[in-house]
């Protein structure tokens, strides 16, 4: 995993309540044995027309915030299924930071293992941040996960909580499945114990 | 005296393997499912770093997703290239790591929501993950059982555990009966209606009642695999005699002495009397009623005998503009009445409804009637199995003789991957689990309703009251 650096972009308003991952990426593009390209759908249907034209009242398709690193998005952003193909989608296009209230809980989660930060903020700082992005251009917005602070274009910094293992996970860039396997030998106790209370759950 | 403790709470403790500092946890997963959308990557990257699978004998694989259920077409050649792909890409998967696999022409391939409890592999007190948010189908067997990403999927795959963290314990308690007429998904529908998309999140909902004890295993999956729309973690009931009945003797399922060890077991998993619950929402069980969604997130629903909602009446400014924009998008209007929406398409099936009782709860209201000549109805059975069985009673027949057609199983226009699907601007009354803008085709319009409401409205050839069929 690509380690998580401190970002600085416009901030691309989505200010639309439970944007949900068939928005993010519809169904018919999860036809892929692949993590990459996606970025080209994400938010398909909401970014281009039946014929694939770019609607143009669509955020990022218009020039301010074309290819924005960061999103300011509306309440219970990510809810519905558990692809992970929507964080796939997002980073592929350049997103590094997402700032709402509350995120889907499987969205959430899949996000930190793909390199991108979902920041929960009170509604009052989220409310800013969007008035910020929709402000375009150069009104750009700083996320620096490693002091756990968002500068606004004036200048005013908010604080953010960050679970502390996920944050050391995103700023080295590190893989869960290598760290777990260092812990294989408290997953052979566990199941050993567990083969005597549930032997039923074990193969012979 | 030790503090009493929630059916999640004696789960969780269960398969703790160890807690960081931080408090982190790492826990134990006892059953895998996968299929073929959310694996391949996941397949991939175990492949490239040299790992292998750490439990085949807790795994088990199908494809559903991308499945046609056109009968015959499921024995030709997939026609859509990428789906085709990604169907023999978990075959070549699941040889390669050693994954017990049900392959198309199995009489037990099926959406793997259905065919987890039909095998046993289901049991109480079990964590049960997938690559799919409708792993919270498991709950119904007091199982903890939520849907992962992939990457998780390829964790699980190596280490058989997942690092989490707590989630708090909510409560949804329906006292009382369920009104006639009413089932387990008018009874989610209520539920989603009043506490929201967001209503759960972070928690496990654990549902008690006198309406959840009175519900088949079926009723109680129907609820469980709709948690996530209300975005809560997971969905759980605890197990009692119904739960040990339906298991018993699946293939799965202990059998001889280990039977009674594990139902020994599985007794001592409800709720303790005076367990706290972070959050607690008790519905009366005769609030319910017949219920359908009009707008675009399962928590619009409503009875049907109401109306599409009137945005000048909502104070909250973003709840008013995602009425008014999901009432564009549906191509209603403020104040009309739900029964007088006309549909094109009926889709009964999904992991959500697709199983006999629900397939017998469509037949009921077919039988002697006929599918209104403007609707394509489409019954999708969750599985082989299911399909055998209703052929067996017959249910095939009184539906096709009603004007529905007959369908092979899979997930089919629930999400649209296989070539099922609604066209832009086309209608459903569909027994799934989600509304969400072109979710069942590019354009499409989804109204979810119970298998009997679904049937009611392919007669009607609008939203309908059932109990209001001559």
């Amino acid at each position: 995993m690509r380690k998580f650096e401190t970002v600085t972009s416009v901030g691309a308003p989505l200010p639309q309540i439970n944007i949900d991952t068939d928005k993010i990426i519809p169904a018919r593009f999860l036809r892929t044995i692949e993590r990459s390209g996606l970025g080209r759908h994400l938010f398909n249907d909401m970014r281009f027309d039946a014929e694939g034209n770019e609607k143009p009242d669509f955020v990022l398709n218009q020039a301010a915030w074309r290819g924005a690193n960061i999103l300011v998005v509306g309440d219970n952003f990510g809810c519905g299924s558990s692809r992970e193909h929507a964080p796939w989608a997002l980073a592929d296009y350049g997103v590094q930071a997402i700032l709402g209230t509350d995120f889907a809980d499987i969205f959430y989660n899949n996000s930190f293992k793909n390199g991108l930060l979902p920041i929960k903020l009170p509604a009052e700082e989220r409310d800013k941040l969007m008035e910020d992005a929709q402000r375009g251009e150069n009104a750009r917005i700083t996320v620096d996960l490693e002091n756990q602070v968002i500068t606004r274009p004036d200048g005013e910094q908010i604080a953010f909580e960050v679970d502390p293992f996920r944050k050391h996970c995103l700023l080295n860039g590190l893989d869960d499945i290598g760290m777990t396997m260092e812990r294989a030998a408290s997953i052979d106790s566990f199941e050993s114990r567990d083969r005597i209370a549930r032997p039923w759950l074990y193969a012979e | 005296m030790s503090e009493p403790r929630t059916l999640f709470d004696k789960i969780w403790a269960n398969h703790l393997v160890d807690t960081q500092e931080d408090g982190t946890c790492l826990i134990y997963i006892d059953r895998h499912l996968v299929h073929e959308v959310t694996s391949p990557q996941a397949f991939a990257g175990l492949r490239a770093a040299g790992r292998g699978v750490r439990r085949p004998d807790a795994t088990i694989a199908v494809a559903d997703h991308n499945i046609p259920t056109r009968p015959g077409a499921r024995t030709g050649v997939i026609e859509n290239e990428e789906s085709r792909i990604q169907v023999e890409t978990l075959e070549r998967n699941v040889v390669e790591f050693g994954v017990p696999y049900y392959p198309i022409e199995d009489v037990r391939q099926g959406i793997v929501h259905i065919i987890g409890p039909e095998q046993g592999m289901t049991q109480p007190g079990t964590t049960v993950v997938c690559g799919d948010s409708h792993t919270s189908t498991h709950g119904a067997f007091g199982a903890l059982a939520f849907g992962i990403g992939t990457s998780e999927v390829e964790h699980v795959l190596a280490t058989q555990t997942l690092i989490q963290r707590p989630a708090r314990n909510m409560q949804v308690d329906i006292e009382g009966a369920l009104p006639p007429g009413c089932t387990a998904k008018d009874l989610i529908l209520a539920i989603i209606g009043r506490i929201g998309t967001a209503g759960g999140t972070g928690h496990v909902i654990e549902y008690t009642g006198q309406a959840i004890r009175d519900l088949s295993m079926e009723g109680r999956m129907t609820v469980c695999n709709m948690s996530i729309e209300a975005g809560a973690r997971a969905g759980l009931i605890a197990p009692d005699d119904t739960t040990f009945g339906y298991l018993k003797g699946r293939p799965h399922a202990p059998k001889g002495a280990a039977w009674d060890a594990a139902v020994a077991v599985w007794k001592r998993l409800p709720s303790d009397p005076g367990a706290v619950y972070d959050k607690v929402v008790r519905i009366p069980a005769d609030e319910i009623a017949p219920y359908v969604t009009w707008g675009t997130s399962p928590q619009d629903a409503l009875p049907v005998t109401a109306n599409v909602p009137d945005p000048a009446e909502i104070d909250d400014e973003d709840r008013r503009q995602a009425v008014q924009r999901s009432i564009d998008y549906m191509g209603l209007r403020a104040g009309q009445p739900l029964q007088e929406i006309a549909i094109d398409t009926v889709f009964i099936g999904s992991c959500t409804n697709g199983r006999i009782e629900d397939i017998r709860a469509a037949a009921a209201v077919a039988q002697g009637r006929r599918v209104a000549g403007s609707v394509r109805a489409l019954v999708v059975p969750g599985s082989g199995l299911v399909k055998e069985q209703a052929e067996e009673e017959g249910l095939d027949r009184i539906l096709t003789e009603a004007g529905f057609e007959w369908r092979d199983p899979g997930c089919s226009m629930c999400l649209a991957m296989n070539d099922d699907r609604l066209a832009p601007g086309e209608r459903s009354a569909s027994t799934s689990n989600r509304n969400f803008e072109g979710r069942q085709g590019q354009g499409g319009r989804t109204h979810l309703v119970s298998p009997a409401m679904a049937a009611a409205a392919a007669v009607a050839g609008r939203l309908t009251d059932l109990r209001d069929l001559d």
